[in-house]
C-alpha cells in the first residue's frame, strides 16, 4: 500500500454480547500479514486474547504480527490520528464501539480524519437473541440502529439456533438493514477477506488466474481479467444490489477517460477511486460471496452493461 | 480553649432546637448551640463576637457540581446571565453577539503569544434569536490564533477558522451529523457533539481530561466556594488517576483551603469489576477534606442536546430517541457489586427512560441481594412523574434535581425539547417530598452557577428567565429548599451524620450570611448576600480569600 493511501477502516458493531471481542480476535490469528491497529473505548474487560499479547501498556498492547490494540477513551479522533502517526503505519484500522454505540456515529467521526477511509461498518447479531435484543423496550431502538447502519451483519452463533429460526432472524434482520448482506456464523469466524476486504496484492495474483478461488467451503470467490474501458462507478453501484450476493468486490480497472481506477464493495457500501499504485495493470476484478449465492449470471451482465464501447 | 461564636442568628436545622444565639466550637467540630450560659459550662471559653451581626447556618452542600467550575474561568465568560468569578467580581451577562465578540477582542488583545489558543465559555446564542454564531464571527476577534467559545449547554463548541484549519476540518466534502456547512461548502464553525467538538477542541484550548487534575482549578473553584456559602462540594466527576488523587490530597489538606471536596470516580476506561474495586482503593486514601470512594454512572444523555433517553411520546419536536451511555447488563453488574462491597453510586438519569431503566435494574438486583442503607442517588432525574418518585422512595434511592434548568432553559424545555406539560413537571421538588424521597437539589457548575441559594430559589420559585412560572404546583417551601441544600445534599453523600446541621459532635462548618433566609421575601432568596465561611472551625473571609 502505498504510504498516501488512506488507511481502511472498519467498525466493529453490535449488541453486548454478540461477538464483537471474538471477531477481533478471530480477525487478529487470521491477519494474514495484515498489521491489524485495533481502537478501543477503553481496556476494559481484557479485549485480546492472551496468548496474542505480546507487549502492554497503559494505552497500547502490542500483539504477535506487528498487531496494535490501543484504547482512546473519551476521544475517538485523537485515537485514530495518534494510530495515523505510528512509526509502523497499520494495514487496516478496527474499531470496537461498545455495546451500546451507534456504529452509525463511528462512521461519521471516521470521515473527519482524512488519513482514514470508512472500509465498512460490521454489525453482529447473536443468532439466538437478537429477537428478543430488537424487542426489548429499553434497547430496542438501539439494536435496530445499530443493525440499519450495517453494510455486512454478522449472523454469529448461527450454530446454537435451528435452520429456521436462522432463516427467519435472517429476514427479519435483512428487512432493517435492506442494503446490507447478511453472513451467518459461528464464533464470529468470518473470513478475513470479507471482514476486511481483498488484500491488495494478493487479490490481484488471484485475479490473474481468471477462475474461481475457495476463501473456505462457505465462501466462493469469482475473478475476472477485464480488458478495456468500464463506467466503473456505474459498475461499483450495480454489483452493491443485494440481488448479485457480494459481499466483497475489489477492482482495478481502467475507467472511460482512461484512468486508473479502484473499486471497493462491502455489502452495499460502494466507493471508487483513482489508484495511487503506479505500474498495476488494470483490468482485474475479484468478488466474494456466500457459496451458492453469487448470481453468477446477473453479475456478469453487469460487467457487460458497464463496459464502454 | 474553645471558642463561642455569637450571631444574629443560628439557623441550626436541628428540629430539637432549630435556633440559637450562640454556638460553640473545639477542634473544628459542634460542641453545642445555645444561649452563651449554656455553652460555658463547657468550661474556658473565648467569645468571639465578630458575627454578633451575621446569620449562621449549616455549611452549605453542592451535591452535583464539577472543580472543572474552577478551570473554565480561566477562559473568557460569554454568558447571558451575570456570573460572579472567583474573584467576586461580577461578569455582566452579554446580551448580543456584538458583545461577546468585543469582550474576546479585548481578551485577545492582552495576549503576547501570537498562537496562544483564545477559548470563551458559557456562551448561550439561544437568546440572541435564529442568528447563529459562525466562524466569521470569531475571525473578526482573531485570524490567526485558534479561538473556541463553548456553549452553556456544554454540548456545542464555536470556533473560528484557524482553529478548524489546525484540526484539518477546513475544507469541502466533510460529511458529518455534528458539523454544519456554511454556504461556502465549508464548516461553519459550530460543532455539535463530543466527536466534534473534542477533535477541534483540543486546538482552541479545551482539554477535558486535563481539566480533572488542574491544581489552579481546584484552588480558584474553593474560592468560589467560600464566596457562596458552600463548605462541601463534590466533583462528580473525575477520572480520578493516581496523579490527580495526589494533587487532591495534597491541596485539599493544607490548613487554608476551605472546602471538602467530594470527588466521584467517573465509570470510563475500565471494568465494571475493577472500577468497584479502585473505589474500594479510593475510598481508603480519603482525609476529612478529599472523601473519596463514590462512583458515577451515566445512563443517558441530556435533554436539550436531545440525548435523552425519553418515555412515550418522546421529544416534543419528535426527534429520535436519545442515546444509552450503558447497557442494562453493565448496570446490572454494577449496582450488584457496588451493594456487595459498600461503594455509593450516583447515576446520571435526565430522561424519564433513562431514570425507568436504572429503577427496573435495581429492583432486579434487589431481588437477588439486599442492600441496606445504599442511598445511591439519581442524580437530574429530571423528568421523573410521581410513580416513579413513589419507586424511587421504594427502591431505597435518594435524588439530586436540578431546578437551574427552570430558569435557564424552562422556555426552551416549553417550547422546544418535551413539551409544555412536561416543562411544567419537570425536577418535581414537590412531588419528591410527597413521596418521601431524600431531595437534593444541584447546580452542575459549571453548566449553571455555583450557588445553592440560588438553586434553592429556584426550587422556592420556579421561574424561567422570561418571568414565566414553570409548574406552580412542584414548588417548594423555602425551610425545604434550605434542608435540600444542606442536609438533604449531606444525606446523598452520607455525610449527614457529619455535615448538613448545627448541633453537638458535627463539623463546624456554617455558611455566614449578611440576610436571614427566614426573614427574606422567598423571591429575594437568591439575593442573600454571603460574607464567607468557616469549614472545620476554620474561619474563611469571602472579601479576603
Amino acid at each position: 500500500m502505498d504510504a498516501n493511501d488512506p488507511i481502511p477502516a472498519s467498525v466493529i458493531g453490535g449488541y453486548l454480547g454478540a461477538g464483537k471481542t471474538t471477531l477481533v480476535n478471530h480477525l487478529l490469528r487470521h491477519a494474514g500479514g495484515r498489521r491489524l491497529a485495533v481502537l478501543v473505548n477503553e481496556f476494559g474487560e481484557l479485549p485480546i486474547d492472551a496468548d496474542l499479547i505480546v507487549g502492554a501498556g497503559e494505552r497500547l498492547i502490542a500483539i504477535a504480527g506487528g498487531c496494535v490494540c490501543c484504547a482512546y477513551g473519551s476521544d475517538l479522533i485523537a485515537g485514530l490520528e495518534d494510530l495515523a502517526g505510528l512509526a509502523d503505519r497499520p494495514d487496516h484500522v478496527l474499531i470496537e464501539a461498545s455495546g451500546v454505540a451507534l456504529p452509525g456515529s463511528i462512521g461519521a467521526a471516521l470521515s473527519l480524519v482524512p488519513c482514514f477511509r470508512l472500509d465498512a461498518i460490521l454489525v453482529l447479531a447473536d443468532a439466538g437473541a437478537i429477537a428478543a435484543q430488537l424487542a426489548d423496550r429499553f434497547m430496542g431502538d438501539t439494536v435496530h440502529r445499530q443493525i440499519a447502519s450495517a453494510d455486512l451483519v454478522l449472523l454469529n452463533k448461527a450454530d446454537l439456533v435451528s435452520a429456521r429460526e436462522l432463516a427467519a432472524t435472517g429476514s427479519r434482520l435483512a428487512s432493517l438493514a435492506p442494503a446490507a448482506r447478511i453472513v451467518p456464523a459461528r464464533r464470529a469466524s468470518l473470513p478475513v477477506e470479507i471482514a476486511l476486504g481483498l488484500h491488495a496484492g494478493r487479490a490481484w495474483r488471484d485475479a490473474a488466474g481468471a477462475g474461481t478461488a475457495h476463501v473456505t467451503a462457505a465462501f466462493e470467490t469469482l475473478s475476472f481479467v477485464l480488458d478495456g474501458a468500464f463506467d466503473v462507478t456505474g459498475l461499483a453501484a450495480a454489483l452493491a444490489g443485494p440481488e448479485l450476493g457480494i459481499l466483497r468486490a475489489k477492482g482495478l480497472l481502467q475507467d472511460r477517460a482512461g484512468r486508473l481506477m479502484v473499486l471497493q464493495l462491502a455489502g452495499g457500501r460502494h466507493e471508487t477511486e483513482i489508484a495511487a499504485a503506479e505500474g498495476a495493470r488494470a483490468g482485474r476484478l475479484v468478488l466474494i460471496g456466500q457459496a451458492g449465492h453469487l448470481a453468477k449470471a446477473a453479475i456478469g451482465a453487469a460487467i457487460e452493461a458497464a463496459r464502454c464501447r | 480553649m474553645f471558642t463561642i461564636y455569637e450571631a444574629r442568628k443560628i439557623l441550626t436545622m436541628n428540629p430539637a432546637r432549630p435556633l440559637a444565639s450562640h454556638v460553640a466550637v473545639r477542634d473544628g467540630r459542634i460542641l453545642g448551640t445555645g444561649s452563651i450560659e449554656e455553652l460555658a459550662g463547657w468550661g474556658a471559653h473565648r467569645l468571639d463576637r465578630r458575627f454578633a451581626d451575621k446569620v449562621l447556618m449549616p455549611g452549605l452542600v453542592e451535591g452535583h457540581c464539577h472543580v472543572s467550575e474552577g478551570v473554565f474561568w480561566r477562559s473568557v465568560y460569554c454568558g447571558y446571565f451575570d456570573r460572579m468569578d472567583p474573584d467576586g467580581r461580577i461578569w455582566p451577562g452579554l446580551k448580543s453577539i456584538a458583545a461577546v465578540l468585543a469582550r474576546l477582542g479585548e481578551a485577545e488583545a492582552a495576549l503576547d503569544d501570537p498562537d496562544m489558543p483564545l477559548s470563551g465559555w458559557a456562551l448561550d446564542p439561544i437568546y440572541f434569536g435564529s442568528r447563529r454564531v459562525d466562524r466569521h464571527d470569531l475571525d473578526r476577534v482573531s485570524a490567526t490564533r485558534p479561538i473556541g467559545v463553548m456553549h452553556a449547554s456544554g454540548h456545542i463548541l464555536n470556533v473560528n477558522s484557524r482553529a478548524l484549519e489546525l484540526a484539518g476540518f477546513l475544507r469541502p466534502g466533510i460529511s458529518h451529523p455534528g458539523i454544519p456547512l456554511g454556504e461556502d461548502g465549508l464548516p461553519s464553525g459550530e460543532l455539535k457533539g463530543p466527536d466534534a467538538m473534542m477533535a477541534v477542541g483540543r486546538h482552541a484550548g479545551f482539554d477535558r481530561e486535563a481539566q480533572a487534575s488542574d491544581e489552579p482549578g481546584l484552588r480558584q473553584f474553593a474560592r468560589l466556594c467560600v464566596r457562596k456559602g458552600v463548605t462541601t462540594a463534590t466533583d462528580l466527576a473525575n477520572l480520578l488517576p493516581d496523579e490527580a488523587v495526589d494533587m487532591m490530597l495534597r491541596v485539599t489538606g493544607e490548613d487554608g483551603f476551605p472546602v471538602r471536596i467530594v470527588p466521584f470516580r467517573r465509570f470510563h476506561g475500565l471494568g465494571v469489576v475493577d472500577l468497584i474495586r479502585r473505589a474500594g482503593e479510593l475510598k481508603a486514601r480519603s482525609s476529612d477534606r478529599l472523601r473519596l470512594g463514590g462512583v458515577k454512572l451515566f445512563a443517558d444523555g441530556s435533554i436539550q442536546g436531545f440525548s435523552a433517553r425519553l418515555r412515550w411520546p418522546g421529544y416534543y419536536g419528535g426527534q429520535p430517541n436519545g442515546l444509552w451511555y450503558i447497557a442494562p447488563e453493565q448496570l446490572a453488574e454494577a449496582l450488584e457489586l457496588a451493594l456487595a462491597g459498600g461503594i455509593m453510586v450516583h447515576i446520571h438519569t435526565n430522561g424519564d427512560e433513562a431514570t425507568e431503566l436504572v429503577l427496573d435494574t435495581m429492583e432486579m438486583v434487589l431481588r437477588r441481594r439486599t442492600g441496606p442503607d445504599h442511598r445511591f442517588t439519581l442524580q437530574h432525574c429530571q423528568l421523573a412523574d410521581a410513580a416513579q418518585f413513589r419507586r424511587i422512595r421504594a427502591l431505597g434511592f435518594c435524588v439530586n434535581l436540578f431546578p437551574n434548568h427552570h430558569y435557564y432553559w424552562g422556555e426552551q424545555h416549553y417550547a422546544m425539547t418535551v413539551g409544555p406539560e412536561r416543562a411544567t413537571r419537570m425536577n418535581a421538588c414537590a412531588s419528591a417530598l410527597a413521596s418521601g424521597v431524600p431531595l437534593a437539589i444541584h447546580s452542575d457548575a459549571p453548566v449553571t452557577p455555583l450557588a445553592p441559594l440560588f438553586t434553592a430559589w429556584c426550587a422556592v420559585n420556579r421561574l424561567s428567565a422570561a418571568g414565566r412560572v414553570m409548574g406552580a404546583a412542584e414548588r417548594i417551601g423555602v425551610a425545604e429548599a434550605l434542608r435540600a441544600i444542606t442536609l438533604g445534599a449531606a444525606y446523598t453523600l452520607k455525610l449527614d451524620g457529619e455535615i448538613g446541621s448545627i448541633e453537638c459532635g458535627k463539623r463546624a462548618d456554617f455558611a455566614v450570611l449578611e440576610d436571614d433566609p427566614e426573614e427574606m421575601p422567598p423571591e429575594q432568596l437568591k439575593d442573600i448576600r454571603v460574607w464567607g465561611t468557616i469549614q472545620g472551625g476554620r474561619v474563611f473571609d469571602a472579601a479576603a480569600i
